[in-house]
């Protein structure tokens, strides 16, 4: 008994001190972001907005914004499109080939980033489409898509395989069983896919830094600012973006964990 | 007065190397309850999905209304189906299940909410309307999908073992349900089952089929009684299969030898029996007596040919196990040969016999008891 006690609580503490390694750095960059010194040491300063109010006031820090935003939004209404279509053509039909067609639809993350970013800007640029804010939406769904697929597929994996059948048998046509059965039954995962990808591109910096040319998104910004000198506007940035993608990746988890939760129960 | 509804045509339906269906022909009248019954994999699902359009007859024709469907879509049937998962939509509340049918259809907003609310009441779901369906009993689901597939007024309605997920005492009630709604509503229903406490009990004409054959069509009692062939005998009831070669036929009787002893049976009416001719015997576990062997009555007369209704045929046998099932006991028996026999009993008759495993009992049944099967 007091054994086990003793163990369970040494496996708790080695769990905080994992945690604590990963988001060390992270919690380390939120509380420097507060902080008036300009160098990042113990004891701290005082608590300050100073560096908020200065990426405020930055008009490249807002254009990346910007143009980050945009670049999210986009690459996620397109690899979310992309991902559901190869999702719903993996569930409903049966072809040749559809090994092939799965693992081609699933490679673009396999692919090491730096090669991916290279042979996009030398694709870009024999296009004559580099360099430009919608080079960079290309490149994000390209490596964005198999995450919307993989997401929406599992949803689909999920439905009764007898539902579209029964809408058909109901008198639903194919578009009307689409529309009323299969998008409303994969919303959370839509949803939750949405989020995620544009989670995803919202932070990827070497396909960007790549392709991005003058359109620099704000991860691009950062190691600018990085390069020249220690800044902690750095941290402010940082902090921000990091609240950003954590909440659409918490959005994206708690849509995918309740709808799964909801069918249990049925 | 009944008219034909659906026909099936030398309907034949291959998958790849396995064919679901062989050549069905069977036709179905308005107002009729059918149940499709067998073992699984024996074509029963395969038909009900080729009647509701969702698989395609590789070969033949099916007909609704006279009118051959082979190219007319599952949506354009207007022959709603109860799944066995019920498929209700998890999204929706019951009562906007029960409306997709009709909004499919194209009826405005307020005349399906009417329609769809009236259905529920109908099936005692008047309390839960508006409840989203996972938070819905087994039974309350079932007449959600009920309501659902009624709501559009059909004329026939497919059930592909609909009432498998739910308990014991649940599947009874629903099958109160179900005989009452068909007979008021007078549709055809077409159900599929793998139990035959349900087909009996609910079906106007039971369709037996093995392997994608049709194995008999006929009433609950006519197949219960009088089972055409080996399958249905085997799949059917409680039956005791005796397999024999005619060695005379006289006097109205029929004698014939088997690996445990010669018998006789009364002379079927329809068929000629023809010397050393093979045959297959059924005799129902119930119509089998049971009693213990007195000791002494040794093995002078291990088995005994009856040649009356008086003298009935007997074996010797040993008890090898038993099957309570309420009232009605099931009692395994094993003769010399390694010959197995049911024979059923009731509860209270078990005392009489003094039962125990390895005691010696004589089973006897008479002539009149056995029924000839096809080959």
């Amino acid at each position: 008994m007091r054994s086990e006690r003793i163990s369970g609580w040494i496996l708790k503490a080695y769990l905080v001190v994992i945690f604590l390694f990963v988001f060390a750095p992270i919690i380390a960059s939120v509380v420097f972001s507060f902080n008036s010194q300009r160098f990042p040491t113990i004891p701290l300063g005082s608590f300050s907005l100073e560096w908020y109010e200065k990426i405020f006031n930055d008009a490249d820090v807002w254009t990346a914004a910007r143009t980050s935003v945009i670049v999210a939004l986009c690459t996620a209404v397109l690899s979310t499109c992309i991902g559901f279509a190869t999702a719903y053509t993996d569930y409903r039909y049966q072809f040749r080939f559809k090994g092939a067609f799965l693992a081609l639809a699933l490679l673009p993350p396999t692919v090491p980033l730096i090669i991916l970013a290279l042979a996009m800007l030398a694709w870009f640029s024999k296009l004559g489409i580099s360099g430009q804010i919608s080079s960079i939406i290309f490149a994000h769904t390209v490596l964005c898509s198999p995450f919307a697929m993989a997401i929406i597929r599992l949803r689909l994996s999920q439905m009764d395989e007898n539902l579209e059948a029964a809408a058909w048998n109901l008198g639903a046509s194919q578009w009307a069983t689409m529309r009323s059965v299969i998008v409303p039954f994969t919303r959370p995962a839509i949803i939750a896919s949405f989020c995620l990808t544009a989670a995803v591109s919202f932070d990827e910096f070497a396909v960007a830094w790549f392709v991005s040319g003058l359109n620099k998104t704000i991860p691009v910004v950062i190691l600018e600012i990085v390069q020249g000198n220690i800044d902690p506007q750095v941290n402010a940035i940082g902090t921000l973006v990091f609240v950003t993608s954590m909440t659409l990746v918490i959005i994206a988890q708690v849509l995918i964990m309740t709808s799964q939760k909801r069918d249990k129960i049925s | 007065m009944n008219d034909t509804l659906v026909e099936f045509r030398q309907v034949v339906k291959r998958f790849d190397d396995f064919v679901a269906v062989k050549n069905l022909n069977l036709s179905i009248a308005e107002g009729e309850f059918v149940a499709l019954m067998g073992p699984s994999g024996c074509g029963k699902t395969t038909t009900l999905r080729m009647l509701a359009g969702l698989e395609k007859p590789t070969s033949g024709d099916i007909l609704l209304n006279g009118q051959v469907m082979n190219e007319v879509s599952a949506s354009e049937r207007d022959t709603p189906m109860v799944w066995q998962s019920l498929a209700l939509f998890p999204f929706l509340n019951a009562r906007q299940n029960v409306e997709f049918g009709l909004k499919m259809r194209g009826v405005d907003s307020a005349e399906r909410k009417k329609r769809a609310i009236h259905w529920l009441e109908r099936l005692d779901m008047g309390e839960f309307i508006e409840r989203p369906v996972n938070q819905l009993s087994g039974g309350q689901r079932q007449r959600v999908a009920l309501a659902r597939s009624l709501v559009i007024e059909p004329k026939i309605l497919l059930l592909d073992e609909p009432l498998s997920a739910l308990d014991a005492h649940l599947v009874i009630r629903m099958q109160g349900v179900l005989s009452k709604l068909q007979k008021e509503l007078g549709i055809t229903f077409v159900y599929v089952t793998h139990s035959q406490s349900e087909a009996f009990a609910m079906a106007d004409r039971v369709v037996i089929m093995g392997n994608g054959d049709v194995a008999q069509v006929g009433s609950s009692r006519e197949i219960y009684r009088a089972p055409a062939n080996k399958f249905v005998a085997q799949f059917v009831g409680r039956n005791n299969i005796v397999s024999g070669k005619v060695i005379s036929v006289d006097n109205g009787l029929v004698h014939f030898k088997t690996a445990f002893g010669t018998f006789s049976m009364r002379s079927p009416k329809n068929t000629a029996i023809e010397l050393d001719q093979s045959i297959d015997l059924s005799i129902a576990a119930d119509r089998l007596s049971v009693e213990a062997r007195p000791h002494g009555a040794e093995e002078i007369s291990q088995i005994k040919s009856g040649t009356t209704n008086s003298e009935p045929n007997q074996v010797h046998c040993t008890l090898i196990s038993e099957e309570f099932v309420g009232a009605v006991v099931t009692l395994f028996f094993e003769t010399n040969d390694g010959t197995e026999f049911m024979v059923q009993v009731q509860e209270r008759e078990l005392d009489e016999l003094n039962i125990s495993q390895d005691a010696n009992y004589i089973l006897s049944w008479s002539v009149d008891a056995a029924h000839l099967l096809d080959n």
